[in-house]
């Protein structure tokens, strides 16, 4: 059974047909990148896929399970977890509570044994720092546990919220523009975490990036968006080498 | 006959009320801030009005122009001296100064004229309208006050809409970036919008005191905040949601003072806001606003 | 880690020894009559607005919701704390157990007002959401001026009109008198009380903090639509915070009922200008700095006493101050100043060492 499957989903704003009729699969463990140029309706696909958005028409199947028209909170325990393209991390804590605030659900005590210190909220604070720490090793953020995440460098803010979507235990990790404003060593190294992080975790992900030398460095399928619409499907190398794709980008 | 009279009388609270909102809704949106010490400028205006009238003896519309030239200096300084200083830091920031400034207003006049109430002469000198063979009579006040409002009103939307300075404003209220990189000086801006809310207060102050004449230190302040409310109730940065806003506020207030029960009228007026905001979350004329995922 | 855990610790400890010692030093004072009448009426005054600031940071720092209807929550404390200890005045003859009882009371009926007035209010943002729980605490001020409540052998009787047509019999007793409201709640709120329940805030507010729900509740405040993302209940925290916060209003609230002979709820007591001046504490300690609150609420309260030589001028010292703290705190230009200020003192002080 596929992770994922998107069948002809659709929305609009006002008139605009923002998507319309999205269709996607994507197997467990595949790194599944969507592109097309500015304005082309990735994000919004996104938005529909966690919930930001409801859809017009359409069905979203989460390993099987339908998530159509689900709340964000509930689409996230389902199993999907993101990131943002302008990044969007909690600025004011730190960088362990950023990962920290990813354990929520899975990690959990209640408001009250948190006030009245119970035992269980030292036993349960103590396995979220160790199992934070151990994805912040995994981004080379464990150095910088105790920074505040408006205070780390641009290309370590959206290692931090990988780690955060990660830290909710997700089954299809979504990631908005990973490599946006990233130099062409942060993004080779980025690359090899995003492989990492495929192998290590088991995951199934689903990225929108615009640098080429990533999309075409890691992922193995890619689906390409344009005005809305599909514009075609399939194997990395064969899509690239698509006349329509590159008309798409470059104009006629 | 009675109901008519209530009516009247509260629209013409709401005028003011609607004047007073004006204030408030161009500096919130011109400057993103609730001017918190809006309220008060009124009371310094009635209280330049009372000074010049009562104690010195000028006539009453030369009591008004010295009231409305003294509030917009007042404004314009206040904004140049305690506001400025903090553009572009956190809201609160500037909502706690608003409110410094507000209780620094009330204190000085509490200094200079005392805690006890004083007997405002009316600015209005013209006779009572009787109609219907006496049975309903409208003041020369409430008159004087709906057709002020009204014609303010219409006034300003021209200023905005014809006018540089107002088309400013309204790129200003619209993008403060953008509007500065089209070389709008935005400082000026802002300071002309402050002179005139300053110079509405002003004339807010004269009417409601004409109206009801006992003035304190503290008479601006109530109705400073009704007006603000009638101003979010409207939809707040709208010149149209302010007029709509205030007048509503001002029947609802004085019908059900005389219907329901004088005591909770400010708790009705308030309820109704409340489910006007849970229904429209940015006022009846407000723009909503979505936020980008 | 433990370095960041221990520099948590060692930050509240700070905070509450700071409360303990400033009981102990006041308690000598008062053993020794060192302290002038002034300043012992002053003493109660002082930890309830310290628990107000307190509790309201938990909403305006902790989440970051501007609330102008704190005094509000203070009010339903108040009245239903001062309705209980009066109508359980013959039942229970200890007044430490009737403060005791109508703190939980007072505390409970606050909270669920929260609870209520924050499900439909926190659906909206910024101004808007201020400006709405200002237009609640003023309801709720101007409802309880018209409540008329007695009780007598038949149980409570209630109207909102006036005392004759509550209809009691010859054994009644008036005890929410409307514009009047409560009278003759004895007086049995005490320092030591007070220092107590500034304590338990404290407890309460700087755990919550430090725990998963205070942090869900911070990551609401930083990025709503991120938090959502991660899972976490936007609106179950956004009401758990705002009702707490009530909550800890409402102690506030019993805690001055019991410290006036007469409770009335007037724009004096209640109005939005007591919502402002818990904010301006609030503001001035800090945005999320719970010791900061604490300080505020002490040194603006103290401030207007402390000037009281001033007489006429010390409300217009109290404004300048305000506006002054709050352009030195926050101007770009003043914080650049004050930069340039201390690398000054700093160069001078190490060429004095060099």
């Amino acid at each position: 059974m596929a992770m994922l499957e998107v069948k002809s989903l659709s929305i609009s704003f006002g008139g605009l047909r923002a998507v319309d009729d999205f269709n996607v699969v994507i197997e467990k463990g595949q790194l599944y990148g969507m592109i097309g140029p500015n304005g082309a309706g990735k994000t919004t696909v996104f938005n529909l896929l966690t919930g930001v958005y409801k859809p017009d028409t359409g069905k979203i199947l989460l390993d099987g399970k339908d998530i159509t028209g689900k709340r964000t909170i509930e689409i996230n325990q389902a199993g999907i977890a993101r990131t943002f393209q302008n990044i969007r991390l909690f600025k004011e804590l730190s960088v362990l509570d950023n990962v920290k605030a990813g354990l929520h659900n899975h990690h959990t005590y209640s408001t009250l044994e948190g006030i009245l210190r119970l035992p269980r909220y030292y036993r349960v604070e103590k396995e979220m720092d160790e199992r934070a720490m151990e994805l912040l090793k995994v981004f080379d953020l464990d150095g910088e546990y105790d920074y505040k995440a408006s205070n780390l460098p641009y290309g370590k803010q959206r290692k931090l919220e990988i780690a955060r979507a990660l830290a909710t235990d997700p089954k299809l990790l979504l990631l908005d523009e990973p490599a946006a404003g990233m130099n062409p060593n942060e993004t080779a190294e980025l690359m090899d975490t995003i492989r990492f992080v495929r192998d290590h975790f088991d995951m199934t992900i689903l990225l929108i990036e615009h640098d080429m030398k990533l999309v075409s460095g890691i992922c193995e399928r890619l689906t390409v968006l344009n005005f809305g619409q599909v514009l075609t499907e399939g194997e990395t190398a064969q899509v690239l080498n698509d006349s329509r794709v590159i008309t798409a980008y470059l104009g006629e | 006959m009675s109901f008519l009279s209530y009516l009247i009388n509260g629209i013409s609270l709401g005028s003011i009320y609607a004047i007073i909102a004006l204030g408030y809704t161009m500096v919130y949106g011109i400057a993103k801030m609730l001017n918190f010490a809006h309220g008060d400028i009124i009371m310094v205006g009635a209280f330049a009005i009372f000074t010049m009238v009562s104690t010195l003896g000028f006539p009453p519309i030369a009591g008004v122009l010295f009231a409305v030239v003294f509030c917009t200096i007042l404004g314009v300084t206040i904004e140049r001296v305690a506001y400025r200083p903090l553009r572009g830091t956190s809201k609160l920031a500037v909502l706690i100064t608003a409110i410094g400034v507000s209780y620094l207003l009330q204190n000085l006049a509490l200094l200079i004229f005392g805690s006890n109430s004083h007997q405002f002469t009316s600015v209005v000198t013209l006779p009572n309208l009787k109609l219907a063979d006496g049975a309903l009579t409208i003041s020369s006040v409430t008159i004087v006050t709906i057709v002020s409002c009204v014609v303010i009103i219409i006034a300003l939307m021209m200023f905005i809409n014809k006018t540089k300075v107002g088309q400013a404003m309204l790129a200003v209220s619209e993008d403060t970036g953008a509007a500065t990189l089209m070389g709008i000086d935005v400082n000026r801006t802002i300071a002309i919008t402050f002179a005139i809310g300053s110079a509405l207060a002003a004339i807010a102050g004269a009417l409601l005191c004409s109206a009801y004449p006992s003035l304190t230190p503290y008479t601006g302040s109530m109705p400073g905040i009704k007006a603000f409310v009638a101003a979010v109730f409207g939809g707040i940065g709208s010149i149209p949601g302010a007029f709509i806003g205030g007048v509503l506020l001002g029947v609802i207030e004085n019908l059900s003072k005389a219907y329901i029960s004088s005591q909770l009228s400010d708790a009705i007026v308030f309820s109704v806001l409340i489910i006007v905001l849970l229904v429209r979350p940015t006022g009846i004329l407000g723009r909503q606003i979505n936020e980008k995922v | 880690m433990k370095k960041t855990k221990n520099k948590i610790r060692i930050q509240n400890l700070i905070t509450y020894g700071m409360v303990i010692a400033a009981w102990v030093i006041i308690e000598i004072l008062i053993q020794t009559g060192h302290i002038s009448s002034l300043l012992k009426g002053l003493l109660v005054p002082l930890c309830i607005y310290a628990i107000l600031a307190v509790s309201l940071n938990l909403t305006v720092g902790i989440l970051g919701e501007l609330s102008l209807g704190h005094a509000g929550f203070m009010c339903v404390g108040a009245f239903s704390g001062a309705f209980f200890t009066n109508v359980a005045a013959d039942a229970i003859p200890s007044t430490g157990v009737r403060l005791f009882i109508a703190l939980l009371i007072g505390a409970v009926t606050a909270g669920i007002f929260g609870l209520l007035i924050g499900i439909p209010v926190l659906r909206l943002k910024g101004d808007y959401l201020a400006i709405v729980t200002l237009a609640f605490g003023e309801i709720i001020k101007n409802l309880i001026n018209t409540f008329y409540i007695g009780i007598d052998s038949s149980g409570l009787h209630f109207s909102i009109k006036d005392t004759m047509s509550l209809g009691m019999d010859e054994t009644g007793v008036v005890i929410i008198k409307g514009p009047q409201g409560i009278t003759g709640t004895p007086k049995a709120a005490t320092f030591t009380i007070g220092i107590i329940l500034l304590l338990i805030t404290l407890v309460i507010v700087l755990n919550l903090i430090h725990s998963r729900t205070g942090r869900a509740i911070m990551s609401i405040r930083d990025n709503r639509i991120a938090a959502e993302s991660i899972g976490i209940n936007v609106t179950k925290y956004k009401l758990m915070a705002f009702s707490i916060s009530a909550a800890l209003a409402g102690v506030a609230g019993v805690l001055y009922a019991h410290n006036l002979s007469s409770l009335a709820a007037t724009t004096n007591n209640f109005g939005y200008n007591k919502s402002i001046m818990i904010l301006v504490f609030v503001v001035l300690g800090g945005l999320g700095s719970v010791r900061g609150s604490v300080i505020a609420a002490v040194v603006l309260t103290l401030l207007p006493e402390l000037l009281r030589g001033l007489n006429d001028y010390r409300m217009l010292i109290y404004a300048i101050v305000l506006i002054v703290m709050m352009i030195f705190n926050s101007s770009p230009k003043a914080i650049a100043m004050r930069a340039v200020l201390r690398e000054r003192f700093m160069s001078k002080k190490t060429k004095e060492a060099a």
